[in-house]
């Protein structure tokens, strides 16, 4: 037990959180309002009035919908990918020590690592030096290869909670490997994966910086939105899909932290 | 009941066996380990080493190749042409301000990361401990864009921080401020200012995070006994907290300093004309279509991050991430 517990915090470090906290918060909450705004052309604060028209206008705009289903499509592959990759990955690291290991966690890692524009602007010299036209898959081949580390890294910190003794016990009891993996690993692992799997989802749903190299003509939602911010069309419409985006993305983070949570906190404990 | 009798029943929670070549295959993985492995390690180094490594490998040949400056193709023949354009001052001039950004940048983020993350450590417990967590993870992996959008509506001429300093009677210190030389502008979103505080505010939760880990394992009673030997609460925060909380802080400021580094969205929608590395590869391979010197300019924040990881391993940096 620590001494520490109960103490307040000195006054000048609470209002230095809680001002770090809201400098993090308060520009989200804006889009909320700024999605109500009856004011077309500028950004002017206060809103001159309030309305809801602009979510029948942005619920009618095809455009916006082919980006969105292009968006979830390609997140939905990418993340598929990156955890059968991601998975096979954490396993191989800690289950067994190998000449070379530190070698793959860096491997792993270094998508995210080095700048976004790197990773786009190698993926599209090697397209072009290869004459791969720009299509559905090379979106996904730029997204699932940064989308590796998310599910790696959940499942590596799952892997190592879990003891190996239990998979030796199964063996022991007379079940095969793919038993032992359908029965004993995939459970103790299952909450990690879809954590990893629902950050990755939210990391390709939201990625722009690697995809404007590899989309070519087509537009994800960020990709739209990118556009819209620089050429702008109609505001309040970017107001509205800028909201659904925040919520849309609000989601899988909360469950993959619910998710994880439990685990989280018993690890937290031994220290 | 006999030990024969028991055997003839085994319990339903054990599976049969299962025989014929799945079975072989499970046993035949048993005995060699070293086989699963490779199998498992297949796939992940075939993706990542054809896909990414490779297009990296792509990426650094064509910096060594050219651009003919009349017909405007590539030319693919190894020269150091393209390097040298890069030493060019209008280039290194890019170079110098991004870096000039990307430290200061970092610096923010650690002075405004500090408190959150020690308070979050220390004081917080139980469900505000959640909350803090959730509040540094949210604004994390909101969207990017919509992050960026959100500044501009807030540093707009018309925005809502005219709105409050008006309110205020504080404008005039705006006003000061935008009129100062380099720093200054026509307004917020077209200034250094502006691109600056975008910069700190996205990449802020990726500071936080790994001072946050730092800072989980500095025992509380340190503290107590630094300040129970006499040291001033300043005192104790430069010899105790700061070293402690050092690693935390040079990893995360790996990624602030990578990723401001590479940027090129935030300085194109919320800044001044002036270049960044980023920008800089973005319009040469795309306007400009000299593949060459784009690659060649994204080898300069390769080389940087290499220096500042093989440092930053050297301190420790790595055990916090």
């Amino acid at each position: 037990m620590r001494s520490d517990r109960g103490q307040s915090a000195p006054p000048g470090l609470k209002i230095a959180a809680a001002g770090g906290l809201l400098f993090l918060h308060l520009p989200i909450l804006l889009i909320f309002v700024y999605a109500f705004t009856t004011e077309e052309k500028s950004f002017v604060w206060p809103p001159p009035g309030l309305t809801t028209q602009w979510f029948a206008v942005t619920w009618n705009r095809p455009d916006v919908w082919e980006a969105l289903s292009l968006s979830v499509r390609v997140a939905a592959i990418s993340t598929a990918v990156a955890m059968v990759l991601g998975t096979l990955c954490a396993a191989a690291v800690s289950r067994t020590r190998f000449f070379g290991r530190e070698t793959i966690s860096l491997l792993v890692i270094l998508p995210i690592a080095l700048p976004g524009i790197i990773t786009g602007i190698a993926l599209r010299s090697a397209f072009s030096l290869a004459e791969i036209p720009f299509s559905f898959w090379t979106i996904v081949l730029g997204h699932a290869t940064f989308c590796v580390v998310v599910v790696y890294n959940n499942a590596v910190a799952r892997f190592r909670r879990t003891s190996g003794s239990m998979i030796e016990a199964s063996m022991d009891l007379g079940a095969d490997g793919f038993q032992t993996f359908r029965h004993v690993v995939l459970p103790n692992i299952a909450t990690a994966l879809l954590a990893g799997g629902m950050l990755a989802f939210a990391l390709s749903f939201d990625e722009v910086i690697v995809t404007t190299f590899t989309a070519g003509q087509q537009q994800t939602l960020p990709i739209w939105m990118l556009e819209e911010l620089i050429r702008p069309r109609q505001r309040p419409v970017t107001n509205v899909v800028a909201m659904v985006v925040v919520l849309v993305t609000l989601l899988p983070i909360l469950a993959a932290y619910y998710l994880t949570r439990d685990g989280d906190q018993i690890a937290g404990s031994g220290k | 009941m006999t030990i024969a009798a028991l055997n003839s029943n085994p319990a339903p929670a054990i599976l049969p066996g299962s025989g014929g070549l799945r079975g072989a295959l499970s046993d035949l993985l048993w005995r060699k380990p070293s086989l699963l492995l490779l199998l498992m390690l297949l796939p992940p180094i075939l993706w990542l080493g054809i896909v990414y490594i490779g297009s990296l490998f792509a990426l650094l040949l064509q910096s060594f190749f050219s651009i003919d400056e009349f017909s405007g193709l590539i030319n693919r023949e190894f020269t150091l042409k393209t390097y040298g354009d890069l030493l060019q001052a209008a280039n290194l001039d890019i170079i110098l301000r991004t870096v000039t950004m990307a430290a200061l940048v970092t610096l923010a983020s650690a002075v405004i990361a500090f408190p959150i993350a020690y308070y979050a450590t220390r004081y917080a417990r139980g469900r505000w401990k959640a909350l803090f967590y959730l509040g540094v993870m949210l604004p994390l992996w909101s969207s990017y864009l919509v992050k960026i959008y959100a500044w501009k509506l807030i540093l707009a001429k018309e925005g809502i921080l005219t709105w409050l300093l008006a309110k205020l009677h504080l404008l005039w210190l705006l006003d000061a401020w935008l009129s100062l030389p380099i720093v200054g502008g026509n307004s917020l979103s077209v200034s250094y200012t502006g691109t600056f505080i975008v910069f700190v505010y996205v990449w802020l939760p990726f500071m936080i995070l790994p001072v946050q880990a730092a800072l989980e394992r500095v025992p509380g009673n340190l503290v107590e006994a630094s300040s129970d030997l006499g040291a001033s609460p300043g005192q104790t925060f430069r010899n105790v907290l700061f070293p402690l909380a050092l690693p935390g802080i040079v990893a995360g400021s790996i990624f602030t300093f990578s990723l401001t580094l590479g940027d090129y969205i935030i300085p194109q929608i919320i800044g001044t004309s002036r270049l960044f590395i980023g920008q800089a590869v973005y319009s040469q391979q795309g306007t400009a279509g000299n593949i060459p010197l784009a690659a060649a300019f994204t080898v300069v924040p390769i080389v940087i991050m290499g220096f500042y990881l093989w440092g930053a391993k050297r301190m420790g940096a790595f055990d916090a991430l």
